[in-house]
């Protein structure tokens, strides 16, 4: 067991009508730490995401963040973390300030610190042009910036993020890294996934590798990319996951 | 921790007013609707207006409170929004609660213009206002927590309304609102007892000409706390089974 382990997963499982979508899984993630979790797609990402953020209950196993267990004290362990989900769950009708404003309230952020933090929020993800403009309105991007800066109203310690830089632009992106570069910075802990495996390399400290429903490994993209002799993480990434072999059918398909 | 909860409803349930409520849809059908049903009655029995009054109220607080409240989970189960809500750090009964209470505001805020309209165009008298408003918003809450069961039982918006539509049509004329349910064949009597409209109706009847029909006021005001309690805590246990699966 890990020293400074702020979040222990041990055999965590969900299975939905008899089909395994996490299987028995176990890890754990330092404080401060970037924690990247890949997989190809249906491999059991959100479904870990949702189990550890109470979203769904697991089916076996458990999981403490910060000593609480998800099973049991769910409500105190929410008040600590902050999710950004892979959709952009924002209300349609409401401006982007009100938005803030009632997740801020949700949280019991108080009034003062609550609109403070608005502002450092709107600024940061150069919102401020956009605060009275109503969610709905808003592109692809600037939702999820929203969405983003929802998540860390209340100065979480813990930040799940699902597939963040989805639909965000080049620029974005790059403030977004250096948004989680900087959290890290400010010892708070992350949970990422992502589909872009070049960004897992460039931000996490250790990456787990999940196929359907089972982690097949769990190290730093540096250790990984060697053991695979790989070029880089995407490349070990295919070789762990068995990818390799239907890439380069789809590649013969293509060229037919 | 119990504060925390509390003020969390409240917040959501002044977003849901401010979102879902103030909207022509659900005003049409906490005000015209009621008006329209009760204009029908009145021109075939002109002289039964002031005894309409209790009725009208009960069901502007039935429609009022279920309109929205019974689809307003659906949607946001639908946008994804209510996972925002579950993600917060509160209960899952301090979150329907907040539901709950947004119906129950603007229940009792649509029953109370029909109130001031009775007092004002049908000269109705009453004969105890804080009795009088304690039943509204215990009528408010019943047919609010029976809303959200409703949206936390089903999946589309289409069977939210055909569900709450099941219950709410019936109770118009099974629950004394335009006919006393004494007025009515023996063998509809059982209905009209398991009905929540029944007491609602009976009791607002009481605080305004200070008599009832056929259920005492005392157990009235028992069966809907009743009737409040078991909705309520039926739609945590049925939205607690759903995120469990």
């Amino acid at each position: 067991m890990m020293k400074n382990a702020i979040i222990t997963v041990s055999n965590l499982t969900k299975i939905y009508k008899n089909i395994s979508a996490v299987n028995h899984i176990s890890f754990e993630i330092k404080q401060g730490e970037i924690f990247g979790f890949l997989g190809p797609n249906g491999a059991g990402k959100t479904t870990t995401i949702k189990m550890l953020t109470g979203l769904i209950r697991p089916t076996e196993g458990t999981a403490t963040i910060q000593g609480k267990d998800i099973r049991t004290q769910i409500v105190e362990i929410k008040k600590t973390i902050g999710v950004v989900t892979e959709n952009s769950n924002m209300y349609d009708e409401l401006s982007v300030l009100d938005n803030l404003r009632f997740v801020g309230q949700l949280y019991d952020v108080s009034r003062l610190d609550r609109e403070k933090r608005i502002g450092e929020l709107l600024k940061k993800f150069d919102l401020e042009s956009k605060r009275e403009a109503k969610f709905a309105t808003l592109s692809k991007g600037m939702k999820r910036k929203v969405t983003i800066a929802a998540a860390l109203m209340h100065s979480p310690q813990v930040v799940f993020l699902d597939e963040p830089s989805t639909g965000l632009d080049v620029l974005s992106t790059r403030v977004l890294r250096a948004m989680i570069k900087e959290l890290k910075a400010l010892g708070v802990t992350i949970f990422l996934t992502t589909h872009y495996i070049e960004e897992a390399e460039q931000l996490c400290d250790r990456v787990a590798i999940l196929v359907n429903g089972t982690i097949k490994t769990v190290d730093t993209p540096g250790n990984l990319i060697t053991t695979t002799n790989s070029k880089n993480l995407e490349e070990a990434f295919i070789e762990i996951t068995g990818l390799k072999e239907e890439i380069m059918l789809v590649e013969k398909e293509g060229k037919r | 921790m119990f504060k925390e909860e509390i003020k969390g409803s409240l917040y959501i349930a002044l977003k849901d007013l401010k979102m879902y409520y103030f909207k022509p849809p659900n005003l049409s059908w906490g005000i015209m609707f009621p008006i329209v049903m009760a204009l029908a009655f009145i021109l075939r029995n002109p002289s039964g207006v002031k005894d309409l009054a209790s009725g009208l109220i009960a069901m502007s607080i039935l429609f009022a409170a279920t309109s929205a409240e019974a689809i307003v989970i659906v949607f946001e189960r639908r946008t994804k929004t209510f996972e925002r809500l579950l993600l917060a750090p509160l209960s899952l009964q301090a979150i329907l609660f907040g539901k709950v209470i947004g119906g129950v505001i603007f229940g009792f805020l649509m029953s109370s213009i029909f109130l001031i309209g009775s007092v004002i165009f049908l000269g109705v008298p009453f004969s105890n206002t804080g009795f009088l408003l304690v039943s509204l918003v215990l009528s408010a809450f019943v047919f609010a927590a029976f809303g959200t069961l409703v949206s936390v039982a089903v999946k589309e918006i289409f069977d939210a309304m055909t569900l709450a539509n099941f219950f709410r049509f019936p109770m118009i004329f099974l629950c004394g609102v335009f006919i006393p349910v004494s007025a009515l064949p023996s063998f509809l009597h059982p209905l009209a007892y398991v009905l929540p409209l029944t007491y609602s109706v009976d009791l607002i009847r009481f605080f305004i000409t200070g008599s009832y029909d056929i259920v005492h006021p005392a157990v009235c005001v028992i069966v809907l706390i009743i009737y409040s309690t078991v909705l309520f805590y039926l739609s945590v246990f049925v939205l607690k089974r759903r995120i469990e699966r």
